[in-house]
């Protein structure tokens, strides 16, 4: 079984974000890419698959659709420890047009498990994994929270509204994933940073194909009224201010 | 041409989320000066089908056929594509919610339309269609122009309020088109929790950090949960300790809640914790450290330590619930 981790990159979670050209663009000046922590934790779930010989993982290789810039994410995944990777070269437009190029990236090479994540922290689509799976009209499932093999087959958990189901699919397959996927993020040894420079990457050129849909610019959100403090003696004033200024309870 | 709009039904009902939805389409149908059709899935009756036209649907389509007992997002996909071909909408609009994210994108490859994900307002513009959504985990919003003929909007939940319009709908209930052997996800087993409010469906969330100290000191927040009817939430190291279970785990890796209050106690306000909650209509923050970032999203707070804090809090609330 062969297992594609889709991965985006995107700004560290914990950046403010700003914007430059009358809020048409990022700022990126200062900005830390990372692997979005969905795909990271895909991707380490994907490892401790492999890590158990008796699954038969053959190898984890990641995609990722992006400019020469999304290397570096690309070298960390690959440190952290999959065995290769494929970039599409292209500006990542929006979803639809990330998920014709994976699906085409799919067409070259085949798999049989696909892990995407649930959203990406930049633009909040929860749409390319979908997607990707319809373009190829594999199977799918959302809200992945486990993921295991049984006697080759793939044993799926996922989270319904108030519990859980346990699924089976034929591969392939597309794992659109969520949290419970693995614990923590594995983390890059020195000797998978060392490693990490000679495992292969290749750049495949994009499909033609036009985006969907555009940003065309944005907003920071209306700042907060400032903190109304209450008497921590006295928290019955609370409960009143919530019932007749904001009138929620 | 019509507005279809997708509602999930839970074993027959529908929710709060399903109305707004309702009343989202009704005012997007009435800027395009066309009608809303609202379809589901699976058996409803009719009294519970009738909701919807409390909302401005003109006609409700309920989809049967007994072999419909797990959700494909393929075999839901197709169905409903082809009622949106049928009925020439223009506009195909679903929940920002767990089914709501899996069938848009696929909508969108077959339908040839482009996707708004978790838009949060009415669009901005129809001419270039223009929706607000949020990105950045709700470090800002975008204006995100939709340039196909046919567009598929999900609807962030609790973001539009429920709007009454009675409507004389017409309900027609059909069979749905549907081929079992195309399904290929097999459900071996479900495990539900039943009688716990929702996480995200409740009105009320209150939520402890890693401030509460112990799993022992959850008392008073679960107390004050059940005497507002409210919903239960932690901060990631809360459930990565086990101290209470991973559903309740809100945050950019958690779930992503929208309710009208979330109490953030003994939470220190992280980026990746907000992302989950800052769309909540009113935060209140217990914290000790008054310049812990909470305070910065919240709009009412109290320095102070939880434990102390917790009990008058829970006393206050018996005595004004009680009046
Ligand atoms: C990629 C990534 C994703 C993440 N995703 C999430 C996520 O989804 N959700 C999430 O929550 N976190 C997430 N985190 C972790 C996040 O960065 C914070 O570490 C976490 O939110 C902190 O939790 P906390 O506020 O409970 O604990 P702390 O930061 O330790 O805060 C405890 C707070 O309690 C206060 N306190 C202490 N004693 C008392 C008392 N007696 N009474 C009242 N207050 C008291 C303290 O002043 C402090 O503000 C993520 C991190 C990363 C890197
Ligand atoms: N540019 C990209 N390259 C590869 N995979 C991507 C890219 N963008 C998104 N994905 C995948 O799709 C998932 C959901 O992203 P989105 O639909 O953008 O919210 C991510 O977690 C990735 O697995």
């Amino acid at each position: 079984m062969k297992i594609l981790v889709c991965i985006s990159n995107v700004p560290d979670t914990t950046t403010k974000v700003k914007f430059i050209d009358d809020f048409k663009k990022l700022d990126t000046t200062g900005i830390q890419w990372v692997i979005n922590p969905w795909d990271e934790l895909s991707l380490t779930r994907a490892l401790e698959l492999k890590d158990d010989a008796s699954n038969g993982i053959q190898s984890v290789t990641v995609a990722h659709v992006g400019l020469v810039g999304s290397e570096p994410t690309i070298r960390k995944a690959l440190a952290i420890g999959a065995d290769d990777a494929i970039r599409v070269n292209a500006d990542p437009a929006d979803a639809y047009f990330v998920a014709v190029q994976l699906a085409n990236v799919l067409k070259l090479d085949s798999y049989d498990l696909i892990f995407c994540g649930i959203e990406s922290s930049d633009f909040n689509g929860s749409s390319v994994g979908a997607m990707l799976a319809e373009f190829l009209e594999y199977p799918s499932v959302s809200s992945v929270s486990g993921v295991r093999i049984e006697n080759g087959v793939l044993i799926i958990n996922r989270e319904i509204d108030g519990g859980k189901e346990i699924l089976t699919v034929p591969i392939p397959v597309v794992a659109i994933v969520q949290k419970g996927i693995a614990r923590e993020p594995r983390i890059a040894a020195m000797r998978g940073i060392m490693m990490a420079r000679t495992k292969p990457l290749k750049v495949v050129e994009p499909i033609i194909v036009d985006s969907f849909t555009e940003i065309v610019s944005y907003e920071m959100p209306k700042p907060r009224a400032a903190c109304k403090f209450v008497d921590p003696e006295n928290p019955r004033q609370l409960i009143e201010l919530l019932q007749n200024e904001a009138k929620i309870i | 041409m019509s507005v279809l709009i997708f509602v999930e039904n839970w074993d027959g009902k529908f929710k709060k989320l399903s109305f707004e939805l309702i009343s989202y389409g009704a005012k997007l149908a009435e800027m395009l000066h066309t009608e809303v059709v609202a379809l589901t899935i699976g058996a409803v009756e009719n009294a519970e089908l009738k909701k919807l036209g409390n909302y401005g649907a003109a006609r409700i389509i309920n989809a049967v056929n007994d072999k419909i007992n797990v959700f494909d997002s393929q075999a839901y996909t197709s169905i409903i594509a082809g009622f949106a071909r049928q009925e020439a909408s223009t506009i195909v609009a679903l929940s920002n919610n767990n089914m709501g994210k899996a069938i848009a994108p696929r909508l969108s490859v077959q339908l040839k339309a482009g996707l708004g994900a978790g838009v949060s307002k009415l669009p901005l513009g129809l001419n270039p269609f223009i929706v607000y959504k949020k990105v950045y985990s709700g470090n800002a919003f975008s204006h995100l122009v939709i340039k196909t003929e046919i567009k598929i909007l999900t609807l962030a939940q609790n973001s539009f309020e429920l709007i009454e319009t009675p409507n004389n709908a017409v309900i027609s209930t059909i069979t749905a088109e549907w081929n079992p052997e195309s399904i290929r996800t097999r459900v071996s087993e479900v495990q539900k929790q039943s009688g716990k409010i929702l996480l995200t469906d409740a009105d009320v969330v209150i939520s402890g950090g890693r401030g509460m100290k112990s799993s022992d000191n959850w008392g008073p927040i679960v107390e004050l949960a059940e005497l507002l009817g409210a919903a239960t939430a932690c901060s990631r190291p809360v459930s990565d300790e086990g101290w209470r279970p991973h559903d309740e785990h809100t945050g950019q890796t958690g779930k992503i809640i929208a309710p009208n209050l979330y109490f953030a106690i003994g939470i220190s306000g992280a980026t990746q914790h907000l992302a989950g909650v800052s769309s909540s209509k009113f935060i209140v923050a217990i914290n000790t450290d008054k310049d812990a970032p909470i305070f910065s999203a919240a709009q009412y707070g109290i320095v102070g330590d939880a434990s102390k804090v917790l009990p008058k809090l829970v006393e206050a609330v018996k005595e004004i619930k009680g009046k």
